[in-house]
């Protein structure tokens, strides 16, 4: 019984990160890399996307305090953090990355400051989302269940 | 009679993001490639034995196919597609560039440089099936085919309709010009079916 509703949880709570545009077509092409040779391969990526942007974001940061500030150098940590926002299909993220690289071009330091915040934002959500989501994927194994596919 | 193993063909994948490279090892890894991959074209070169520091014994590493990401610091995917292409020993070697980035001047430049495929990222599963047919080819410039290989690239080219995907399209019932067109669609999309090369 509690297996059954830890499972339907799961999909419910997973479907809804899709719906919502917090993951992409993307993430789902991950799981189905994952197989009992690498049982933690999503997970390894995510932690992998997680400390990534966690040094991207704080690099955002000092370049943007700058007495005079490197647009290229912000441009070039955004298309990082774009491209591993990509790989892990964190579409939100990815989104407002694009719309940093914009703002980047034109120069816009107030501008580039509220996209950091944007996109500080999107990651801190994203990255607690997943984080919940492998916790329900534990818990579900933990009860002796096996994850819900959801291709 | 003995039984050959299946040779796996040996992928080199250069990408200076940690995370790229995870993707890029599993995606070649699934798809029944050995992998080695490196973080930079300089260690790319290195490990084919292509630099100053390389040791003689490293000239013996058979690479069939190399991908490469674009924006890398230092030494970008086109410069290290031309230094390949620039050298006697490795110039056959297929070589791939992917890119997060679309942008078609680069792409153009990339393919005129000898770059066999331009992938955009994030790469998938299916993009490594257009692998094989390119380290085939280049296999058969270099003349080492195997009987095996050779009737592959066979197959490859005479690009023939799968029976499967015929029974698929014989299954449609009506007869009037809609599903007609209806059919004609599904038979094209049966036929452009990546073929299995398993």
């Amino acid at each position: 019984m509690e297996l059954g509703n830890l499972q339907r949880g799961y999909i419910d709570y997973i479907s809804a990160l899709f719906h919502e545009g917090f993951l992409d077509n993307q993430f789902t092409q991950l799981q189905q890399l994952q197989d009992e040779s690498n049982p933690e391969f999503v997970l390894e990526v995510a932690t992998l996307f997680f400390d990534d942007s966690e040094k991207l974001l704080n690099e955002l940061s000092r370049t943007l305090d700058q007495q005079v500030v490197d647009f290229k150098k912000v441009d070039a940590h955004v298309h990082q953090l774009k491209g591993s926002s990509s790989s892990i299909g964190a579409q939100r993220v990815k989104n407002v990355c694009i719309a940093f690289r914009d703002i980047c071009e034109e120069t816009d330091t107030a501008g580039c400051f509220r996209c950091l915040q944007q996109v500080k934002q999107e990651f801190y959500l994203v990255k607690s989302k997943l984080e919940t989501l492998f916790r329900l994927e534990r818990q579900i194994l933990a009860a002796g269940g096996s994850i819900p596919i959801m291709w | 009679m003995a039984v050959e193993a299946e040779a796996r063909f040996h992928v080199l994948a250069v990408d200076d993001s940690l995370m790229d490279r995870k993707l890029i090892e599993k995606l070649l890894k699934i798809s029944s490639f050995h992998v080695t991959t490196v973080d930079s074209g300089s260690k790319a070169l290195e490990f084919l034995g292509l630099s100053a520091t390389a040791s003689p014994e490293q000239s013996e590493i058979e690479v069939n196919l190399i991908i490469t990401d674009y924006s890398m610091p230092g030494m970008t995917g086109y410069d290290l597609l031309k230094r390949i292409k620039g050298s006697s020993s490795f110039k056959d070697i297929p070589v791939v560039i992917m890119s997060a980035e679309n942008v078609p001047s680069r792409i153009n430049r990339c393919l005129e440089g000898g770059a066999e495929e331009f992938f955009l990222k994030p790469v998938r599963l299916s993009d490594l099936k257009k692998l094989r047919p390119h380290i085939l080819k280049g296999k058969s410039k270099e003349g080492h085919l195997s009987q095996e290989e050779s009737s592959e690239i066979d197959k490859i080219t005479s690009r023939s309709i799968s029976h499967d995907s015929s029974s698929i399209c014989s299954k449609r019932k009506a007869m009037d010009e809609e599903s007609a067109q209806e059919r004609r669609r599904l038979r094209l999309s049966c036929g452009g079916l990546q073929y299995d090369l398993a």
